[in-house]
């Protein structure tokens, strides 16, 4: 495969700055190897592309594309930070902190959580224009090791794809359409799904939000010391680049 | 529907083993489509059919028989209006709730079926007869109001003429027999035409006009691929369902894919509010439909085809059952057709299940799959890689219809017809505030004005163009012509008139789009709540100036990043009345006076607290002396 793929390279920019991409690359796989950070929430690492939360959308050659899914194109300009663009894609963090109930202060991922990080790389710090929803929806503790809070659920689906795809079992799925859409599980309730706390899907890095809760090790990790009190969401990426 | 939010308490119905005999039953209705996944749709409808309701024990043998796992079932299940997860009456009556439908007096309707059966909208009866529900836009929207009863649909009803058919079925009567005694020894067509007036209006030169059968499939037949593809794209036809893609192009991209199989698809899934053009070619040129997919068949390398058929036109379904049959028995379907070795080409029907979304080039593959009606990732293209993987070309009924016309008349004859870029003619689906609402085929290329004075609608105020995905234009927009670059319309055409608010009609059709959205992608499924919210803002009189500008700005964002043609097309109701009936919006407005959001209101926030309380609050309520 290397030689193949080093023989169809091509470049691209991105606000600007030279990337360089393989046949067949999306936008987003192109820019993370080449250190440019794309801000995402459904995309993770090892996973299938879903293209649902939309905020990694990017003008390519004009249009609004995901970059998760939207293969590379050779000598195409790719707008990323613009301010046009980080304002809608607030807009869209703003949209599932509204369709959930996301109360940081009182949230053991508060510090872990995507979405949070999200909201501050994309500086969300005026009061919001967006009506509450406010769903309510009942806490599945049924299983001995995990709970799952579908209230923080934003739906990127990376815990039905980690099941799936991974573990090859199937624990999650979307039911229901249009703002009814949920994650929910493969039977009456989590403990009776074949789901186990060493599954891929239950771990932490999938679940972006408080959604899925280990049991007995909640506030382990001291707030001030988690994941983005470290740096803002993506400066991993974009280390690669400096 | 109350704030778009579910409010379950997460408790699901008992899983239950099933009794043997269900079991069994069940067995035989998946051994029917073979245990396929891909038949999940036919399945589903079939146990509703059988059950009325898709019980979670059904879901476990389901996906037992299917090799799914039961989330995979019950996300089918759960995605479709038609498919219910709790137990509906035997006899479940929609009535059909479009704007139009509730300017001819659904309200009227409603109470009747309301007080008959005792049951409201949204209830079963206790003895499990009857169910009572709304439904979005059928496509009789030229005949409001109208409701389907089980898999019949009754029209130009009036309070009086639902009642009298409440009470019928009350007293037992099959619905079958409210449209005639003798319903058994109809003939498909007759049962048609006894439930649905096709209501043609003015028949031009390509559709409604007398067509020679299948002159277009004998000449395609003397043709090489190449040839119906060159002749296609030369005729100028795009495709006649809204987006207007060149049809010969996007046969051309299909027939150049190599792959092990091909398939066409026609898209029979006509769900624009406002739109009924294909109800009528279903009904009048089945043929002519069979004839072009035929052709294109030919023409891409085909064997397969599917027919989606929206579950509101279910009563057709016997109808195209029979005409496909008939040319199978004829040898116009199947192998050697018209005895050319090796050219083969059959079509399944495939009947939709009350979703929207499955107009959608992507989301009506997803569903022929057997999935919830979910638009697909582009790239990669249906006609490179559509259904099951495989090139497929998707085309809109009337666009068959007129491939099959081009290749017996020429594309020179049809290139003569409409004008620059808009070739032949349109079937317009005309209605509301008219005279003699209906199907017109004309050339494109007509002023509105003069669509107006054709269909009797002279006093519109205002005319939605394309249904709620296309705009809202004013009078001093009648001057623009119906073509795709000005006036573009998958024929859609919704007359208002002085009498109408405006606002009450933007409202309804974002409810609408709140309905429909699949859910997959953030701005439509939730964006589209806020606007809604924003619009009843409006007509509650408690909108701020600023909120015209958070109107738009939200709007945008929507549109910009949503994932298909749904989201980038829903926001259209509110810019387009907010372009051309500005007054509409500024005339209700009011600068709030301290800052204080006008929607906040006291006394219902504090209103759960008193319950609880229950007591009066010392500082909020009004009287002090209780």
């Amino acid at each position: 495969m290397s030689d193949n793929r080093r023989e169809s390279s091509f470049v691209f920019t991105i606000d600007g700055v030279e990337v360089k991409a393989f046949s067949g690359q999306t936008i987003m796989e192109a820019a993370d190897e080449a250190g440019v950070y794309i801000p995402r929430l459904c995309d993770h690492e090892g996973l299938r592309h879903q293209g649902s939360c939309r905020v990694c959308t990017v003008k390519a050659g004009g249009r609004s594309v995901a970059a998760c899914t939207q293969p590379a194109s050779p000598g195409q300009s790719v707008d990323n930070e613009t301010a046009s663009l980080t304002k809608m894609r607030r807009d869209l963090v703003e949209m599932l902190f509204h369709e959930g109930n996301h109360l940081c202060p009182i949230c053991e991922a508060s510090g872990n959580c995507e979405l949070q990080a999200m909201a501050y790389r994309l500086d969300m710090t005026e009061a919001t224009r967006f009506p509450y929803l406010e769903p309510c929806r009942a806490l599945d503790a049924s299983h001995p090791d995990i709970a799952l809070d579908t209230n923080r659920c934003i739906s990127c689906g990376r815990c039905i794809r980690a099941s799936q795809d991974v573990d090859g079992k199937g624990v999650f799925g979307y039911v229901g359409r249009g703002i009814h859409r949920r994650v929910a599980v493969n039977g009456e309730n989590l403990a009776d799904t074949d789901a186990e706390a060493a599954d891929h899907a239950m771990s932490s890095e999938v679940c972006p939000v408080g959604c899925i809760i280990r049991k007995r090790v909640g506030f382990v990790t001291p707030i001030g010391e988690r994941e983005f009190d470290k740096g803002l969401i993506g400066h991993e990426i974009e280390e690669k680049r400096k | 529907m109350d704030n778009g939010q579910e409010h379950t308490n997460g408790i699901k119905a008992p899983s239950c083993d099933l009794d043997p005999a269900s079991a069994t039953v069940i067995a035989e209705i998946c051994q029917r489509f073979d245990n396929d996944k891909h038949r999940m749709l036919d399945i589903l409808r079939a146990v509703q059919d059988r059950y009325r309701w898709i019980a979670p024990a059904t879901m476990n043998k389901i996906a037992e028989a299917t090799d799914l796992t039961r989330i995979e079932v019950e996300g089918v299940a759960s995605f479709y209006s038609f498919l219910s997860l709790t137990p509906k009456g035997r006899v479940t009556i929609r009535l059909c709730d479009d704007i139009v439908d509730r300017y001819s007096d659904l309200k009227g309707v409603t109470a009747a079926f309301e007080e008959v059966l005792g049951i409201k909208v949204g209830e079963t009866s206790a003895d499990g007869a009857f169910s009572l529900e709304v439904t979005p836009c059928i496509g009789m929207c030229d005949q409001a109001p109208a409701a389907m009863i089980n898999d019949i649909v009754l029209t130009g009803l009036t309070p009086e003429t639902a009642r009298s058919a409440a009470e019928a079925l009350q007293s037992g009567t099959a619905p079958e027999t409210l449209v005639s005694d003798r319903f058994n020894h109809l003939s498909p067509h007759e049962r048609a035409l006894r439930q649905v007036d096709n209501n043609i209006r003015h028949a031009g030169e390509c559709l409604l006009g007398p067509v020679p059968e299948d002159a277009g499939l004998v000449k395609a037949l003397s043709m090489t691929p190449v040839q119906i593809v060159n002749q296609v794209e030369a005729s100028g036809l795009r495709g006649c369902g809204g987006a207007g893609f060149t049809t010969g192009r996007k046969w051309r991209f299909a027939a150049s894919e190599t792959a092990e199989k091909h398939f066409i698809i026609c898209n029979a899934d006509e769900g624009e509010p406002g739109t009924f053009k294909d109800r009528v070619l279903l009904t009048e040129r089945p043929h002519l439909l069979i004839e072009g997919m035929t052709i294109a068949a030919r023409a891409v390398g085909a064997k397969e085809g599917i027919l989606y058929l929206r579950g509101e036109y279910v009563y057709l379904r016997e109808l195209i059952e029979q005409v496909l049959e008939d040319r199978r028995s004829r040898g116009l379907l199947g192998s050697d057709i018209m005895g050319k070795k090796g050219f083969t080409f059959d079509i399944r029907l495939q009947l939709g299940a009350g979703a929207y979304i499955c107009g959608e080039e992507g989301a009506l593959i997803s569903s022929c799959e057997g999935l919830s009606g979910e638009p697909k990732t582009r790239p990669p293209f249906p006609v490179n890689r559509g259904y099951l993987g495989y090139p497929t070309v998707v085309n809109n009924v009337e666009t068959f219809c007129h491939a099959a016309r081009i290749l017996d008349k020429g594309a020179a004859w049809f290139h003569d017809m409409g004008t620059d870029g808009s070739h032949g003619t349109k079937l317009f689906s005309v209605s509301g505030d008219c005279l003699n609402p209906g199907i017109y085929e004309l050339p494109y290329g007509h002023t509105m004005w003069e669509l107006l004075e054709i269909v009797g609608g002279e006093d519109a105020t205002a005319v939605q163009v394309g249904g709620p995905s296309g705009a809202m234009i004013a009078r001093d927009s009648f001057h623009r012509k119906l073509t795709f670059d000005d006036l573009a319309t998958g024929g859609a055409i919704i007359v208002f008139n002085g009498e109408r608010n405006i606002l009450e009609i933007v409202e309804y059709y974002m409810s609408f789009f709140v309905h429909e959205s699949c859910g997959y992608c953030t701005p439509c499924r939730v964006g589209n709540v806020f606007l809604q919210k924003a619009i009843q803002k409006f007509q509650k009189g408690l909108a701020n100036p600023e909120d015209i500008d958070y109107l738009k700005d939200l709007s945008g964002t929507i549109i910009e990043t949503s994932r298909c043609g749904l989201g980038m097309t829903s926001p259209n109701p509110i810019l387009s009345t907010l372009q051309n009936f500005p007054l509409v919006y500024s005339a209700v407005v009011k600068p709030s006076q301290d800052g204080i959001r006008a929607t906040f209101d006291i006394q219902s926030a504090i209103e759960s607290a008193r319950k609880i309380a229950k007591r009066r609050s010392y500082i909020f309520d009004r009287d002090f002396s209780q």
